[in-house]
């Protein structure tokens, strides 16, 4: 029963963090509005993020601190690297999010307009 | 027709996605041995430090934290750059509409209570989960909170560029201390203490209170530089 559930978590975790990056990718080749574009990138982030914590989970895992009460228990840590590398990759993907978001509105000053049609050095 | 050929490439990059990931970790642990059991080891050997990823972040790979907290001054300084027009009126907005007497009153309540958590949070961050990211992010949401509801609040971009730059300065002589010490860049060289104490650790919570800092100056910039865009 409970390696059942394990199963079924993992098919979840995984299978939801990779589809969470084909929806974004599918927003950010598809979509007119810039708006939508970034909103894409922003979730295959989320996608990633999530794909690379559920590598690290280890079976009845608690978190990689030695609170009090969980000195002896290194057997049943997650691998804490890939969380430190999701720390990394929050504060990038946030960036590059900042800077995304100006470049549109910059755009918008400069065309008065936030789709990619009407945009004609936009096109492919 | 485009449509297609993007339903297409998308279910070719998920199945090999999904095929490469689906066994992983199905006996046990993905990553059996490894640099897992070093860091789990050597933070609580070596630096005391009850959380593993903070000991991660700022101590074995403290040099990449400081290249994430370039990139992330670059990137406030890229939507200044971007944005940038000509001198900003204070209180004058074009982005928002004024708020209600509800949003300020609550807002002017809740906002050193949300400071006081960030504070909190990375003055904690070897102990409990948190630190310097986390804590300075709390820290921009209670200015954000306080730019939504107030037309005439402001943060003084020198003020916050000063405290940027110092927390930045003070992170890289803080790994000179470690070279100039025997050691290499960043290396700890501040008695470790007794562990899950406030005062342990070394440099790493000092280290990850400048990273607060930094962070929360950077965030609140932004947010301004963002709210007080005017429409041309």
């Amino acid at each position: 029963m409970e390696n059942q559930m394990f199963e079924i978590l993992r098919y979840g975790i995984y299978g939801g963090s990779i589809s969470l990056i084909l929806i974004g990718l599918y927003a950010a080749l598809t979509k007119r509005s810039l708006i939508k574009i970034v909103i894409g990138l922003s979730i295959v982030d989320g996608g990633i993020h999530l794909l690379l914590i559920a590598i690290g989970y280890v079976k009845n895992g608690t978190a990689p601190i030695f609170s009090p009460g969980f000195e002896n228990a290194v057997d049943r840590m997650v691998d804490p690297v890939p969380q430190a590398l999701v720390l990394t990759a929050i504060v990038i993907g946030f960036a590059v999010t900042a800077v995304a978001l100006s470049l549109v509105i910059r755009l918008y000053r400069h065309h008065h307009t936030l789709e990619i049609d009407e945009i004609k050095n936009l096109k492919w | 027709m485009k449509k297609l050929i993007v339903i297409l490439l998308l279910a070719v990059t998920g199945y090999f996605l999904v095929d490469s990931f689906m066994d992983l970790g199905r006996t046990g642990p993905v990553v059996e041995t490894g640099v897992k059991d070093f860091y789990l080891d050597k933070t609580v050997s070596e630096l005391k430090v009850a959380n593993t990823i903070t000991s991660i972040v700022v101590n074995f790979r403290g040099f990449d934290t400081l290249g994430e907290v370039t990139v992330l001054f670059l990137a406030a300084t890229a939507l200044g750059g971007i944005l940038y027009k000509r001198r900003h009126h204070v209180g004058e907005r074009s982005v928002l509409f004024p708020s209600s007497p509800i949003v300020r009153a609550g807002s002017k309540l809740l906002f050193p209570a949300i400071v006081l958590l960030g504070v909190y949070v990375f003055i904690h961050g070897h102990l409990s989960p948190g630190g310097g990211f986390q804590g300075g992010t709390i820290i921009a949401t209670g200015f954000l909170l306080m730019l939504l509801a107030y037309d005439n609040f402001s943060v003084s971009h020198n003020v916050l560029s000063f405290i940027e730059s110092f927390a930045g300065i003070f992170f890289v002589l803080f790994g000179f201390a470690g070279m100039w010490a025997g050691g290499t860049f960043l290396e700890n060289f501040l008695p470790v203490g007794t562990m899950n104490n406030l005062f342990s650790g070394g440099i790493i919570p000092i280290v990850y209170i400048l990273v607060g800092f930094k962070v929360a100056a950077e965030l609140t910039g932004l947010i301004y530089t963002v709210l007080h865009e005017k429409e041309s």
